[in-house]
């Protein structure tokens, strides 16, 4: 049996050799890509025919490295992170052999976009309560969608959405969702820019009216779409909270250098606040290799959303530090303008803007208090609320 | 535990090298055990590129196995509250079977000198479980501290007849000494060094002073005690010797009891002398913290554990207090505390094991996150016990002392805090 040293040698062998006969200098960036999803080097772990060779996760960092090191193209993993995080698990999980061999290679390549479409203005927390409704044409074939979903991040560049629907509104609401991969470029879906408090548009509205989506594009069985999503929303606590950074490599690294550059902005007040937040980064840091070691031996499970919930705290008051760190200039903000960008960065843009930006962290992808809820009936294993609307059909519940 | 050997005494992980047998796990040699307490050194405080595993190995999750079974066994609630209530010190028989019969008191000692070999990482684990059961034994004082300060010295007599678990020793520093930052001057030590007697043997000098607050002092047959002479010295001291005087105090905690030590010319005989003396106390210390650390994880998870029973099971307005949302929310975030601690207590682990020159920022990190969720998950177990868990009859009030007291013993966070901002320059206000 090869030991991990042995593949990671050879994995990197493997990346080389592929090198050699393919320039990344002299072709063109796309091909490139897909011939490295092609070779199985694309995510390694995922199985041989799907980019992958089915190897353990932690050696896909080896070849990372080895393309990195030959200056060849990546597929801007920033820009194509709801893909990978969650459409790529989720169909890897869930599709059919059809699906997977459709939609993984372009998904990796970022020749196609992927968006989530899951909340509704009337459905966040409880996203099991959502209204948007999936009815199959009459011959029991493809299905139409109506409905409106929001803050979808990327719709306005999306080709793909990972739609929730109401497949069934008589039984009760877990029972009567379906999960579909929604085509974003059909006659019926309109995608308009949602201004966020911090004067930009990262998310979008999206408008279904009578939108096509193929039977075919059904991800899991009809009526199972609740269990798909926990996979889905399971990984995008991973995706939100898991990223592997140097020390101080995060917003504690601009507030760090802010106190060091800054000596007349210091008060014992603030110094205080600094170390317990320069401790509590590297300790969630720690949480999160911890984490990391974990899920490289097995499954994501709900440890993620430990880390999501310190994750959300740390950058509030990191961001609320740093702006009254600022003084005079944390009273100014850095443009109001409405953009619509394609990913977000916390450090190109101010104190302010990560201020205000940093409060949505508590919300997105699960609210803090609802993480709680999870942990403390997942992980610690505490009786439910009594509850109202589990039983009775969707249709019958008051909203 | 698993059946006695032929000798009677039953497997242990710290069996020793000429009693080889199955299934006895196989301890890697630590580096910092081959270069005592010079491994913590003072130079840099970034990591090295890569995080070190901060799992627990088979091994490891044995060694808990077998420490918890015999601490369940042996030292159970109501047992431990009925020492605290009657003021009883250290539990002499248990610490004698978790010392000697499963060869704690031996992890990191050298095979040399009959211990196992084991690292920071094994001893790690053993504090979890002693701070669990809230465990009145002397095992931070005596076979992390004391044997850290030793490990450097040489001394295999002493490291033998503790790696044994003939004899235990303290090291005589209040139990709220911070550690030294790395590279700081010996502290002045309390204890001053008179001239020998007529009949003293070779090298032998006379102590004289009082060590306040002291932990493990009462369970030790030798105390280790720094001496305020030119240079410094580390002397070993017999604790049942005519001049010396432990005075029991009514400690916080009473399951980790305290003394003051009064010495009135003592004989003693120095085990390291100068820089390598002051070396091997900073070591102590700061090994003694690093692994506080992973004693006070164990308070926190007993907390957990001990409350989500509790609120699971009990009734209120019909239901399970577990159900309502307000309690839940708070025992999650106890849980995260929880998390994060592990990590930081792992980590620090694992720096002493490697004797990485991040060792300073690991402790302080680890001694402040697992001090500070200790005392929460406590706070929080008396406060959703309600009633039940103000009384004395509960155990709740063992773990809320071990915790707080853990808590400030060897450095309180705000202090950890502070020397952090020193290594990882973060400096104060100019003037502050």
């Amino acid at each position: 049996m090869l030991t991990g040293a042995d593949q990671d040698a050879g994995l990197r062998q493997q990346v080389r050799d592929f090198l050699a006969g393919h320039d990344p200098a002299a072709m063109p960036r796309l091909e490139f890509l897909r011939a490295r999803f092609d070779a199985g080097l694309a995510w390694v772990h995922y199985p041989a025919g799907l980019g992958g060779q089915g190897l353990p996760r932690s050696l896909q960092a080896a070849v990372d490295a080895e393309f990195a090191a030959a200056g060849a193209p990546d597929n801007n993993p920033a820009r194509i992170g709801i893909g990978l995080g969650m459409a790529a698990p989720t169909i890897l999980g869930f599709g059919t052999e059809e699906q997977q061999q459709r939609w993984l290679r372009p998904l990796w390549t970022g020749e196609e976009v992927w968006c989530q479409l899951f909340s509704e203005p009337g459905a966040g927390s409880d996203l099991a309560g959502l209204a948007t409704r999936a009815v199959r044409d009459a011959d029991g074939g493809d299905w139409r969608v109506t409905g409106q979903k929001v803050w979808t991040s990327m719709a306005h560049a999306a080709r793909w959405g990972l739609l929730l629907a109401r497949t069934d509104p008589d039984v009760p609401k877990h029972a009567g969702l379906t999960y579909f991969g929604c085509d974003m470029t059909v006659p019926g879906v309109e995608v308009r820019p949602l201004r966020q408090l911090t004067g930009e548009a990262e998310f979008n509205e999206v408008f279904l009216s009578d939108a096509a989506v193929a039977d075919a594009d059904r991800i899991g069985a009809v009526g199972e779409g609740w269990r798909v999503a926990q996979g889905t929303l399971m990984n995008e606590r991973i995706a939100i909270g898991g990223t592997a950074l140097p020390r101080e490599g995060g917003m504690i690294g601009l507030a760090a250098n802010a106190w060091r550059e800054h000596p007349e902005a210091r008060t014992p007040g603030l110094h205080d606040r600094l170390l317990r937040l320069w401790a509590d980064a590297e300790v969630a840091r720690l949480a999160g290799a911890r984490l990391r070691q974990q899920l490289a031996a097995g499954q994501p499970g709900p440890e993620g959303s430990a880390a999501k919930v310190v994750f959300a705290r740390l950058n509030q008051d990191l961001s609320a530090f740093e702006l009254e760190l600022a003084g005079a200039g944390g009273l100014v903000y850095d443009d109001w303008t409405l953009r619509r960008p394609e990913s977000v960065s916390f450090s190109g843009r101010g104190p302010g803007y990560r201020y205000l930006r940093a409060r949505g962290n508590s919300i997105e992808g699960g609210t803090s208090e609802i993480l709680r809820n999870i942990i403390a009936e997942r992980v610690l294993g505490l009786p439910s609320e009594p509850r109202t609307d589990t039983r009775v059909a969707w249709k019958d519940l008051p909203r | 535990m698993s059946g006695a050997s032929p000798g009677g005494r039953p497997a242990s992980p710290g069996a020793g090298p000429q009693t080889p047998r199955p299934g006895t796990p196989r301890w890697p040699e630590a580096p910092f055990l081959r270069h005592g307490a010079s491994a913590l050194t003072t130079e840099g405080t970034r990591p090295r590129a890569g995080i070190p595993d901060l799992g627990y190995s088979e091994a490891e999750e044995e060694l808990r196995a077998v420490v918890r079974d015999l601490l369940t066994d042996r030292g159970p609630w109501p047992a431990v509250l009925a020492r605290a209530g009657a003021g009883e010190a250290d539990d002499v028989p248990l610490w004698h079977a978790l010392a000697a019969d499963l060869g704690c008191a031996g992890l990191l000692i050298p095979e040399r000198h009959g211990g196992a070999g084991a690292s920071y990482r094994e001893a790690a684990v053993v504090a979890e479980e002693t701070g669990r059961a809230t465990a009145c034994v002397p095992y931070l004082t005596s076979a992390v501290m004391a044997t850290t300060a030793l490990l450097g010295t040489g001394d295999g007599d002493l490291l033998g007849a503790l790696a044994a678990g003939r004899l235990s020793a303290a090291l005589a520093v209040g139990l709220d000494t911070m550690p030294p930052a790395p590279g700081a001057a010996a502290r002045p030590w309390p204890v001053r060094v008179g001239r020998p007697e007529d009949g003293d043997g070779p090298g032998v000098a006379r102590l004289t002073g009082t060590v306040r607050g002291a932990a493990g002092a009462l369970a030790a047959d030798v105390l280790l005690v720094p001496g305020d002479g030119v240079p410094v010295k580390l002397y070993a001291v017999d604790a049942t010797a005519a001049g010396v005087n432990r005075a029991p105090l009514a400690s916080l905690d009473a399951t980790r009891p305290l003394a003051d030590v009064t010495l009135d010319r003592v004989p003693a005989r120095p085990v390291v002398a100068g820089e390598d003396a002051a070396r091997a106390v900073a070591a102590a210390l700061t090994a003694g913290a690093g692994l506080l650390a992973s004693e006070q994880l164990g308070v926190a998870e007993r907390c957990l554990e001990m409350t989500i029973a509790y609120v699971k099971e009990r009734h209120q307005f019909a239901r399970p207090v577990g159900s309502f949302q307000a309690l839940k929310h708070r025992l999650a975030d106890v849980w995260i505390a929880v998390t994060q601690g592990r990590a930081a207590a792992r980590y620090a682990a694992a720096c002493l094991a490697e004797g990485s020159p991040d060792t300073a920022v690991a402790v302080a990190l680890a001694k402040a996150a697992c001090g500070e969720a200790a005392v929460h998950a406590a706070q929080e177990c008396v406060q959703l016990h309600g009633g039940i868990g103000f009384t004395w009859e509960h155990p709740a009030h063992l773990l809320l002392k071990r915790a707080k007291s853990g808590s400030m013993a060897l450095g309180t966070p705000d202090r950890h805090r502070a020397a952090l901002g020193a290594l990882v320059d973060l400096p104060p206000p100019p003037g502050g």
